[in-house]
């Protein structure tokens, strides 16, 4: 692959607000967003009014055209969201918005996603409709309307093809309380958990105990893109983006559960997309952020990106190796699970915070730093990082 | 206690312009799916257009009810207010081999706390709800 825009683009500054439970945020959705892009310019030196772009996903609510309103930015060029629900546009939000700069469509885009789940509803909770049409219709009368429910059943077929256990999800769940318990910003920053904890905890949907689940928070995370060039003008360490991707394999939308390859976290097309981008392997991965939904997203995504053979599940997936001391650090923000359901970016911002060596749970080296997004939807995205080192 | 799988008061199904067939078949015990015409293949769910060669000549068909166990779930969190004193429900996701290997979700009946076993074979059963205005049927599945 040549003339990708590995290298080109890079991160400036990252930013969030404080993190709440769901529903506790003091100030409303459009406000913590244009908190986090605040403090997103702040961290990298950049006059809020300079920002020319924005990029969301999810059908976030925050209109940028509101925003660069509010923020009296000169003038407006870029102005995205990455289709596809869930926080499988995480890393494809920064794509869009590195492609704009790289193409020159933009200057400074700032890529963001906010969240007040008490101003505008929960995830976690089924339809209150009285009459369902459509896809829908198939699936929600049969008690099958949540996301943990819509994923389960793939994680259950993944699971049983290759003989997984429970312990491989736990293990996943272990590492990222174990790094929030060091991340003052996580929701679940003070409240360890351990393996009794885990498995005495309810069964949400089987494979799914209450651990294996994210959380549900208020709160907005952004970062601040420019050119590499234009980087080297900013007072931090840039942080280089190597690749970003996203999309899905053959029919992954396929309605009602038809997708043909169904036991999947819907990166098998694009894994290889990302590491030719990025010119790496999974080998060269010093740290990894893998999103959280659900813990048997986390599986399947760290298979297909060729880290573990599915039929070595169970001896892979333990909790030293995804420790800062291990083989493969994981979350090292404490995630989806433990730091805050951000719809991902904050697995984005804690992958530029290693690069820059500024992460609560460091690694000793992190020059090539890892983001998977948003298993099992579709689109899904991923993303890597690389110091100055890399490019 | 309802004669249903699940107790009463979730949203209920209602056909549209693409796929009142297959809610119509079911009030008739019948289970009618997607075949396109022009190269028999099937799909599900319903669809615009044939996904295999893009003929719109996509017409509902009956098949058989039976299928096997593609995949299952063991749901214990009632995400629903009609759902909280349920317990424990299964559903499935299940293959029919004889229509393209296209997959339906419904719920396993008997025992939700028995085992699942992915592969075996089910059957449908069309659960009628008679006092629903309109009346609907689901359809679900029970071990062969």
């Amino acid at each position: 692959m040549s003339n990708t825009m590995r290298g080109q683009v890079a991160v400036v500054g990252v930013g969030e607000t404080e993190y709440y439970k769901r529903g506790q945020a003091p100030d409303a959705e459009f406000k913590l967003a244009l908190n986090a892009i605040l403090r997103a310019c702040e961290n990298a030196g950049v006059d809020p009014r300079d920002v020319d772009g924005f990029a969301s996903y999810s059908n976030d609510r925050s209109d940028p055209s509101k925003l660069a309103a509010a923020l009296g930015c000169k003038e407006l060029r870029f102005s995205n969201m990455q289709w596809g629900g869930g926080g499988g546009g995480g890393s494809a939000a920064i794509s869009n918005a590195a492609a704009a700069i790289y193409s020159g469509v933009a200057d400074t885009v700032v890529v963001f996603r906010a969240l007040a789940q008490g101003q505008f509803g929960r995830f976690g909770q089924g339809p209150r409709t009285n009459a369902i049409r459509g896809d829908f219709a198939y699936t929600i009368p049969y008690g099958l309307m949540s996301p943990a429910q819509m994923f389960a059943m793939k994680v259950v077929r993944f699971m049983h093809e290759h003989g997984v256990e429970q312990n491989a999800l736990r293990a996943i769940s272990l590492a990222c309380y174990e790094h929030a318990q060091a991340n003052p910003r996580a929701v679940m920053h003070g409240r360890p958990l351990d393996e009794q904890k885990y498995d005495e905890s309810r069964w949400i949907v089987e494979p799914f105990h209450l651990f294996d689940c994210c959380l549900e928070n208020d709160g907005a995370a952004a970062m601040v893109l420019v050119s590499a060039e234009k980087a080297k003008d900013f007072p931090g360490k840039p942080c280089y983006i190597l690749g970003a991707v996203g999309g899905s394999h053959y029919r992954a939308g396929a309605s009602v559960h038809n997708t043909p390859d169904y036991a999947t976290s819907t990166f098998k097309s694009l894994a290889p997309r990302l590491y030719e981008m990025a010119q790496v392997t999974a080998g060269d991965v010093d740290v990894l952020q893998s999103y959280e939904n659900f813990t048997g997203g986390v599986l399947m995504s760290i298979v297909e990106h060729g880290f573990c053979e599915p039929e070595a599940c169970n001896e892979f997936f333990t909790k030293d190796r995804f420790l800062t001391s291990g083989q493969l650090p994981l979350n090292t923000s404490g995630g989806n699970l433990a730091e805050c359901y951000m719809h991902g970016l904050g697995l984005n911002i804690e992958a530029v915070r290693q690069v820059r060596g500024e992460s609560t749970s460091q690694v000793d080296k992190a020059d090539v730093s890892m983001v998977i997004s948003g298993p099992m939807v579709t689109p899904v995205s991923c993303s890597i990082f690389g110091s100055e080192a890399t490019v | 206690m309802s004669d249903y799988y699940l107790n009463p008061g979730l949203a209920q199904p209602m056909g549209t312009e693409l796929d009142e067939p297959y809610w119509s078949g079911l009030r008739e015990n019948l289970l009618r799916v997607q075949q396109c015409q022009a190269c028999q293949g099937f799909q599900w769910g319903p669809e615009w257009i044939c996904h295999h060669c893009h003929s719109d000549d996509v017409t509902f068909v009956e098949v058989a009810a039976e299928g096997v166990i593609y995949s299952y779930e063991r749901v214990w969190h009632p995400v629903h207010p009609a759902l909280s004193d349920q317990g424990a429900y299964v559903v499935v996701l299940v293959e029919l081999p004889h229509a393209g290997n296209i997959r339906m979700v419904g719920n396993l009946l008997g025992d939700a706390e028995a085992d699942v076993t992915i592969g075996v074979g089910v059957r449908g059963v069309f659960e009628h709800h008679e006092d629903a205005d309109p009346a609907f049927t689901l359809l679900q599945w029970e071990r062969v």
